[in-house]
């Protein structure tokens, strides 16, 4: 799987992807629309309208990969010199994140999943050829909401993978799974996602 | 007679004390948004968001990257605490790990 973005004329980029590459970022994109959710949607018998005017979540979501891609705004991890929080008790700090949180997470959330359907209807456009697979030819906008995308995904695998630093690097532990281990497919498809995204990155340098 | 002032009424309003009660909500300290490390995160991304969202040159993308990745966190922006709160969105929305605080240094 060593296909990479390489820019064309105009802003945009392309690469040629084989059906199982297809098969598979489609797989993850959908995965990952079904993690985002549709938000907070009524329940039966609420008013739809309601939703309109609903306002967003206040706490953060209990799954690790979401609370991830929807990180507290105050606060942060502690540090060498304390928590980022410049000494706001722990309280005050959660209740403005919880602010922030209502006011920006469904927002957060559309713009996860446009990017993610941007994928799917992307590759859904493609007519690959049995042997040969298809190129896929993204405009300028599509190749943002691609790099966007491909980032949202390693962050999910990652987090579910609990990669850290130490797992990073040639001489990274990810690099040398034995087959045996379960989360061999999963690693590979990171591998492979993040030298995708390196590729799209190099076309959109400034 | 010749001792009327015009320019002393006898009744003075002092706004002294009601001006003093306009206490200023917060202290006139910059906010600022921190990125933090993560290791999911390419070098090159975060680069090319620090270029892209801020449209910082080159240079000092790279070298708040490097900043991020070697010292575990770094300012990228600094001005109103609503300013703030729109850029740790943005990099919510780019997959960074960012959080804003009021800067004390």
């Amino acid at each position: 799987m060593a296909g990479h973005f390489e820019a064309t004329p105009g802003g945009g980029a392309a690469v040629a992807l084989d059906e199982v590459e297809i098969s598979i970022l489609r797989s993850l994109a959908v995965q990952l629309l079904e993690l985002i959710g549709p938000g907070d949607e009524p329940a039966d018998g609420e008013d739809p309208l309601a939703a309109l005017f609903a306002e967003g979540p206040s706490k953060p979501p209990t799954d690790p990969a979401l609370a991830r891609l929807f990180p507290d705004a105050y606060g942060g991890p502690e540090g060498a010199e304390g928590p980022a929080g410049a000494g706001k008790p722990e309280e005050e700090l959660r209740e403005l994140s919880a602010e922030f949180r209502r006011f920006t997470e469904m927002d957060l959330r559309t713009g996860k999943r446009d990017d993610a359907l941007a994928v799917v209807r992307t590759l859904d456009a493609l007519s690959p050829a049995p042997d040969d697979g298809a190129v896929l030819t993204l405009t300028g906008d599509e190749c943002r909401s691609w790099l966007r995308s491909l980032n949202d995904l390693r962050l999910t695998i990652g987090t579910r993978l609990e990669v850290s630093d130490e797992d990073q690097g040639e001489e990274g532990s990810l690099y040398r799974l034995p087959d045996s281990d379960p989360r061999k497919p999963m690693v590979m498809a990171y591998l492979w996602l993040g030298a995708l995204q390196e590729s799209l990155v190099e076309t959109l340098m400034p | 007679m010749g001792q009327v002032s015009v320019a002393t009424p006898l009744e003075i309003e002092r706004p002294d004390s009601a001006e003093e009660t306009f206490a200023v909500p917060e202290p006139d300290v910059p906010w600022v948004t921190l990125v933090h490390n993560d290791p999911v995160n390419l070098m090159s991304y975060v680069t090319y968001v620090f270029q892209a969202y801020f449209g910082y040159p080159k240079g000092k993308a790279h070298k708040l990257m490097m900043d991020v990745h070697q010292k575990g966190r770094a300012v990228v922006s600094s001005g109103s605490r609503e300013e703030m709160e729109r850029d740790v969105q943005a990099m919510h929305g780019y997959g960074l790990w960012a959080t804003l605080t009021q800067d004390r240094n």
